[in-house]
């Protein structure tokens, strides 16, 4: 394992009766893209204040880059980036108004610190005039990421970047975070996405204030203990309701146009097959696939 | 410093972009001061009156012609009959009604007493009483005039108002509505912009950022100084310009003492804020729990002196209070801090409490 950047030992957050962190432990290596997934309200955000210094924790150490999130929170301040949840930058302002203002802020210039900002800067800078709340989501959202990395953080904070971003916007900025990666950064990323697990180095899956499973999204497939078939039917929510009622069935989850069917143990795709057709099912389809990191995932907060 | 200058400039953007602020800031002093200048006086003219003169002699017709040409009163109607009285003041034009006895003058000659009757619709009793007042002042004015040879002795009291000669509403009104509006724009517009940080959630940013919590108060405090600065040369300006108010005495000791003032509101602000994350609570708070007892409770309509003790301890403990006695010592009567010492310290006192208590309570974390 590489030096460690962020290290969680025990951490306990409550607010009033709602337990938000529940004796969380995981370390972060340096340079690691590491993703939390996890629906809302698993505790992410929570988490991520908790790393940023905006909360203080209830029990256990939190340490970035060596610094105590409670003793050291100034210098932690100075080299992390953040971006919060919501579009948190001054709609008031145009987009260059508002880099060049966390720029000051942070003691630099946006002149600087070009070269890590300038492949994301430069898609939004034909519009640089504009005010920041008159942008469309993808293009709010890499003006976020620029504010955060103008100050050469060394490691960056982003609370569910992608969340209400289209799918295109979505795999841009993917691509960035992978480059930024490369640049020497440490990223910690939030999401509700599932299919955005496979893009990290290392995946916690978190469900409830805890963390149920680390690892690399490979090892989280490999892992898969269940036989999968991809089932194909003409009208997919009766199909999804009866496939449920078929004997032997662990769980079924409707995936785009398809029925994802998983089998404790090995099952018989023809009797399937029959079994289908005997309930009036047109065309029917059944192939066996392998699972993918959604699958997985819904098997673990299942579990 | 360069962080934050950076900070202020932000913070400039932030008012001259939002055009509804800057109404506020500029429209409302003018608005304010035009409208308690010129509207709401409590000065009565052209009040209606209806007389019931059954003598029709000589006198009668003096005292008439005196009241009516004393530009206080209209003659609305010459009543036939003492009956008509009520009905003249159900219809509500008619404000005050005289009655003259009949065979007016030939008594006042014989006897040397003659009866009047006045009566006021008191359904306004602060009108009623004022046109009562100077119906009365103006018949005595006439009998003293006419007495002017036989009476052997006579006390005649020679009234001159001081700072004020002709009791201009309007010198009253000025220092208040400094007090008033510095309070508002000070306190509420900082409240304000501290909160809306908090509702964007751009506060999280700050906070994490390197600046420091006093960096960040300053930052936000020292636009609205400024401004609030111009606010009060405005209506400096304007009461001068316009109403002729006075500044008899230092105009840079009354700026310095604007600045303390502007300081105590803008730290009550900075603390109204660090109470609430919400900016309509904000505004809440700082139009109740500052603005009303500003116009109430500093005896800035209202005089201290006539209220219980109870609120006369309240009114005590509000700092609006000094800054009016303060700026009206320093405007209409030309004193010097040699006079206004005592409630400069106070004001000084309340400064520095608001001020240290809304650094500690700035939090540097979230909640």
């Amino acid at each position: 394992m590489h030096p460690v950047s962020v290290r969680v030992d025990n951490l306990t957050k409550r607010f009033s009766e709602t337990v938000a962190l529940d004796d969380i432990t995981f370390h972060v290596g340096k340079g690691e893209l590491f993703g939390f997934i996890g629906p809302d309200g698993a505790g992410k955000t929570t988490l991520f204040r908790i790393l940023t210094t905006l909360l203080l924790p209830d029990r256990g150490t939190c340490t970035v880059e060596g610094c105590d999130v409670v003793k050291d929170y100034k210098r932690i301040r100075n080299m992390s980036g953040y971006m919060p949840g919501r579009f948190s930058l001054y709609q008031d302002l145009t987009v260059e108004e508002n880099l060049n203002f966390f720029a000051t802020i942070f003691g630099t210039t946006v002149h600087e610190n070009y070269d890590l900002i300038k492949d994301i800067y430069q898609q939004i800078e034909p519009f640089k005039d504009r005010k920041a709340g008159k942008l469309s989501g993808g293009m709010k959202q890499k003006l976020a990421l620029s504010c955060a990395l103008i100050h050469k953080p060394e490691i960056l904070f982003l609370d569910e970047p992608t969340t209400g971003v289209d799918a295109v916007s979505r795999l841009e900025f993917w691509e960035m975070l992978k480059r930024l990666k490369e640049a020497g950064i440490t990223i910690l990323v939030s999401t509700p996405y599932m299919d955005e697990a496979s893009l990290c180095d290392r995946v916690a899956l978190m469900q409830n204030g805890r963390i149920m499973s680390i690892s690399t999204p490979l090892e989280v497939i490999r892992n898969y203990p269940l036989t999968l078939y991809s089932v194909k039917a003409g009208d997919i929510y009766q199909l999804l309701g009866e496939l449920r009622n078929y004997p032997g069935v662990h769980s079924v989850y409707a995936f785009g146009q398809s029925a994802h069917v998983a089998f404790k143990g090995p099952a018989n795709q023809a009797d399937l097959a029959a079994w289908l057709k005997a309930k009036n099912h047109q065309s029917v389809e059944i192939t066996p696939i392998e699972a993918n990191i959604e699958d997985c995932f819904m098997e673990l907060m299942t579990a | 410093m360069k962080r934050f200058r950076g900070f202020v400039v932000k913070e400039f953007y932030h008012i001259f972009r939002d055009y509804r602020t800057l109404l506020i800031l500029f429209g409302m002093p003018a608005v304010q001061l035009l409208l308690f200048g010129y509207v709401l006086t409590n000065e009565i003219k052209d009040a209606k009156i209806a007389i019931y003169d059954p003598s029709k002699d000589v006198a009668t017709r003096k005292i008439t012609d005196k009241i009516l040409s004393s530009g206080y009163f209209i003659l609305e109607k010459n009543l036939n009959s003492v009956s008509e009285i009520e009905p003249v003041f159900r219809q509500g034009e008619v404000k005050l009604a005289l009655v003259f006895e009949t065979g007016f003058a030939g008594k006042l000659e014989k006897t040397g007493t003659a009866r009047i009757q006045i009566i006021g619709d008191a359904s306004d009793p602060n009108t009623a009483n004022m046109l009562v007042n100077y119906a009365t002042g103006i018949i005595t004015n006439y009998l003293v005039s006419m007495n002017a040879k036989q009476v052997p002795s006579q006390i005649i009291p020679e009234v001159r108002m001081m700072y004020n000669g002709e009791l201009k509403g309007v010198y009253m009104f000025v220092p208040g509505l400094m007090a008033m509006l510095l309070m508002l724009i000070s306190a509420l517009m900082t409240s304000l912009s501290i909160t809306r940080e908090k509702e964007l959630g751009t506060m999280e940013l700050l906070l994490v950022s390197p600046l420091r919590p006093s960096q960040i108060i300053i930052g936000k405090v020292f636009p609205y100084v400024f401004l609030s600065f111009v606010d009060a040369c405005i209506i400096l300006g304007l009461g001068n310009a316009v109403f002729g108010v006075p500044i008899r005495g230092s105009v840079a000791l009354l700026l310095l003492e604007s600045f303390l003032f502007i300081t105590m509101a803008l730290s009550l602000g900075i603390l109204i804020s660090s109470m609430t994350s919400s900016q309509q609570v904000a505004m809440l708070i700082s139009l109740v729990v500052l603005m009303l007892p500003t116009i109430l409770l500093s005896g800035f309509i209202f005089p201290v002196e006539n209220m219980p003790w109870i609120l006369q301890i309240l009114c005590y403990c509000m700092p609006p209070k000094y800054y009016i006695t303060i700026i009206k010592s320093i405007m209409l009567q030309g004193n010097g801090i040699v006079y206004v010492w005592r409630e400069t310290l106070i004001l000084a006192g309340f400064t520095s409490l608001f001020l240290t208590l809304s650094i500690k309570k700035f939090n540097v974390r979230l909640a």
